[in-house]
Formats: structure tokens, C-alpha cells, sequence
């Protein structure tokens, strides 16, 4: 049983609650594996046969080979965790958080020296803020 | 008796990690943030803690979704850092004070705290970024780390953390050993990683927060968790670590010794303050 969905009125927002745990907890294993080099390695050299190997669904995979934040999020991914495959890519954590804003890197880069995504607009799904698109689905 | 003398908190992006080992100190996009230890560590110097206790959340190194506890107490005669994926080097291990650690789970758990202890235990970059931040040559004290759940939902309240801070204090101020110990906070201050909203930072939050650090500690345990989410972005929650830190520290006003606030260090509003015993 999730928790109260009262965040689902925070726009652009995913909270990891037991939900989300249950759901990715494989997508999650299979990001943790890649903290070991040897992993990261056999990973690069064949992503769906080392995806394989974990028990995702075919549609964590997919999102996973496509390298879409947003997608592995509503599945269940924790961005903790996620990270570890931008970090197999060679990705920032800027870089990554950036990916599933629909900003160009540069954009949000220059947002994050102008102080940050403001929280006008930004508190409840409804007001006007920039980070009122869903995500891409 | 030992006493706590200090609370310094800072925010641990595994990025300052890269920082450091990079040797980036000086380099503009870090200075700012760099800068704001040059006070914190001429007060360590004079006051010279023997003891560090360090409340962080684990972000997997030691702690995954499998086992996860919401308050767990390290016991143990050293602390290992390992391999998190980023690149960064890992660091040699972190000495413990094994007494001190039981002293505070007695306490704890005869205090209704039903917490998880641990005589082996990882440490992440949450708990090694910050104490490499206060003691850059590798000198820090021994340690008891103190890890709160901030990954998976649903997460202790503000309230609690700031009450399982007041035991820990009361633990130390009871041990019967002449010792100086300092408390950090790790993580925060507001940020966000994911979503459409990844990027958010609460400017104005953020420095109410500072301010009430150091007379009104309580004011943010008001909030709810998913409270806390909406002001201060879903990573921000980490601030819960300063109010368990503070609270550890003193129930009443302390004296600020130095602040630093910085927008940004990655995608985070980074933050240093250092509090002395009033």
C-alpha cells in the first residue's frame, strides 16, 4: 500500500514511496550492480544480454536502452540509483537531473547560475511555474 | 564527562568529491563554495574535538532497498568507504569510538528508539565528503555515524529526527569520559534531482532555515515530510540531518560562528554553517 498520493499535487515530482519500491526494486538492483567496474564493463559490452540477466520488465529495459530518465522514474527507478548508469555513461548528475526537465543542457546549466528553478509557479500541479509539463511518457 | 561543543553541517554532492580529489578548490565555479571552510576549520583547530558524531543518509553503499532502516547507529572500530561508480578515489577508513557508539544505542533504544546497530558498516559519500571538507588533511576525529533513512518513503518526521538528535546528546552529555565532541549534519540544503521540477531550489526557505538554526532549531519540524518535498525539492528533505545534528548539540540558542550559502554546486544549494555551544 502506497503512502497518501497528497504529492501527486507537486508538479514534475516523483516520490520513491513503497509503490515505487516494489516496482523498481529490480531496475534499482540491476542500477547497484553497476558500482562494480567489471559490471560497468560487461554492461557496455552488451546492455540487453546483461539486462537479461535481472529480473526487469521489458519495459524497464526499454527505457533503460533508451536511456530515459523520466520513463525509468515512473517505473520505479530511484535517481540515487539511476545515477549509476550516468555514471557508466560518463554523465554529471547535472547533466542527468537536466535530461528529464526537456532543457537543453546548456539551459539548465544557466538556470542552475541564475540560483535554480524558482518555487513560484512550482508548488502545486495548476499554477503557472516551468515545471508544470508532465513527463514524457 | 563529555560534552558537545560544536554543530557543523554541510552538504555532501558527490561531486565535491570529484572537487577535491581533482584538487578544483580555486577554480571559480568552486571557490565560492570552498571558501566558506576557511572559519570552520580555524574554529576546529582551536577547539580540537576528539569525538565526531555524524548524522547522513546512505545512498545504497551500505543500506540498498533490500534492508532498510530508518534510524541505524554504527559500532564499530572503523569505518570503510567503498566504490559508489562516480570515480571518485575511495577514501582510507574512518577510525570509530565502539564505547561511545554503545552508549549512544543504550540510550537510544531506552529511549523508545528502535534502531538498527552496526558493527560493520560502509560509509558513502554523505558521511566522507563532509569530514573531508572540515579536515582536508585527513585528521578527523574518531567517529559514530548516525544514518536516517531519507531514500525510501516513508521517512522518519522532522520531529522525530529532531527528538532522536536530543537523545543522542543527552548519551554523550551522560558518557563518564573527559571528551569534546562535535555534531554534523550532512546533505541539503534544497535541491531537486528528478522530474520536470529537477532544479528547484527554495532560495528564501533556505535561509529561513539557517536563521532558525542557530535560535529557533524547532521551526522546521512544523513540517511534514511531503511538506518539506513541496518547499524544499525531494533531495532537500535531507535537512532533516541538520536538525538531529542541532539537536544533539542543544535544545537552546547556540552562537554562529560562520555561514556559507551558494547556489549552485551541481543541481544543489550548498550550505555550511558552523554552530558553537552558546
Amino acid at each position: 500500500m502506497a503512502l497518501d498520493k497528497a504529492f501527486r499535487e507537486i508538479p514534475g515530482t516523483v516520490v520513491f514511496d513503497a509503490e515505487q519500491a516494489r516496482k523498481g526494486y529490480w531496475l534499482n538492483q540491476f542500477c547497484m550492480s553497476l558500482m562494480k567496474a567489471e559490471n560497468r564493463a560487461r554492461f557496455k559490452a552488451d546492455e540487453r544480454a546483461y539486462l537479461d540477466e535481472w529480473k526487469m520488465t521489458e519495459e524497464q529495459k526499454q527505457a533503460v536502452m533508451a536511456r530515459d530518465l523520466n520513463r525509468m522514474m515512473a517505473l520505479g527507478g530511484n535517481i540515487y540509483f539511476l545515477a549509476k548508469i550516468g555514471a557508466t555513461d560518463g554523465k554529471s548528475f547535472q547533466q542527468m537531473a537536466g535530461s528529464m526537465t526537456g532543457m537543453s543542457e546548456e539551459d539548465y546549466r544557466a538556470m542552475m547560475i541564475r540560483g535554480g528553478r524558482s518555487i513560484e509557479g512550482n508548488r502545486k500541479i495548476g499554477e503557472t511555474g516551468d515545471a508544470q509539463r508532465p513527463p514524457k511518457d | 564527562m563529555a560534552s558537545i561543543v560544536g554543530s557543523l553541517s554541510t552538504s555532501h554532492i558527490p561531486a565535491i568529491g570529484g572537487a577535491i580529489a581533482k584538487g578544483l578548490q580555486n577554480e571559480p565555479y568552486w571557490k565560492p563554495f570552498f571558501d566558506g571552510f576557511d572559519p570552520a576549520r580555524e574554529w576546529l583547530a582551536r577547539e580540537k574535538p576528539d569525538v565526531v558524531v555524524v548524522f547522513y543518509n546512505d545512498h545504497g553503499l551500505n543500506f540498498f532497498l533490500d534492508k532498510m532502516p530508518t534510524f541505524a547507529v554504527g559500532a564499530a572500530p572503523e569505518y570503510r568507504n567503498d566504490d559508489e561508480g562516480w570515480g571518485i578515489p575511495t577514501l582510507p577508513p574512518f577510525k570509530g569510538i565502539p564505547e561511545l557508539s554503545w552508549a549512544i544505542i543504550d540510550r537510544l533504544v531506552a529511549s523508545d528508539f528502535d534502531i538498527v546497530t552496526c558493527q560493520e558498516m560502509l560509509v558513502d559519500h554523505a558521511f566522507t565528503v563532509p569530514l573531508k571538507l572540515f579536515w582536508p588533511d585527513g585528521d578527523a576525529p574518531v567517529a559514530v555515524p548516525v544514518c536516517i533513512n531519507t531514500v525510501q518513503f516513508p521517512l522518519p518526521s522532522a520531529k522525530r529526527c529532531w527528538a532522536m538528535g536530543r537523545t543522542v546528546g543527552e548519551a554523550i552529555a551522560a558518557f563518564d569520559k573527559d571528551l569534546k565532541v562535535v555534531t554534523i549534519g550532512s546533505g541539503g540544503l534544497s535541491h531537486q534531482l528528478e522530474g520536470e521540477r529537477a532544479g528547484f531550489i527554495n532560495k528564501p526557505f533556505d535561509l529561513k532555515f539557517l536563521d532558525t538554526m542557530i535560535d529557533d532549531p524547532q521551526w522546521a519540524t512544523q513540517y511534514s515530510i511531503l511538506e518539506l518535498v513541496e518547499k524544499t525539492g525531494t533531495q532537500g528533505v535531507e535537512l532533516v540531518n541538520w536538525l538531529a545534528a542541532r539537536a544533539a548539540a542543544s535544545a537552546g540558542p547556540m552562537r554562529q560562528v560562520c555561514r556559507n550559502y551558494h547556489i549552485p554546486i551541481s543541481n544543489t544549494a550548498a550550505a555550511t554553517q558552523v554552530l558553537e555551544a552558546a
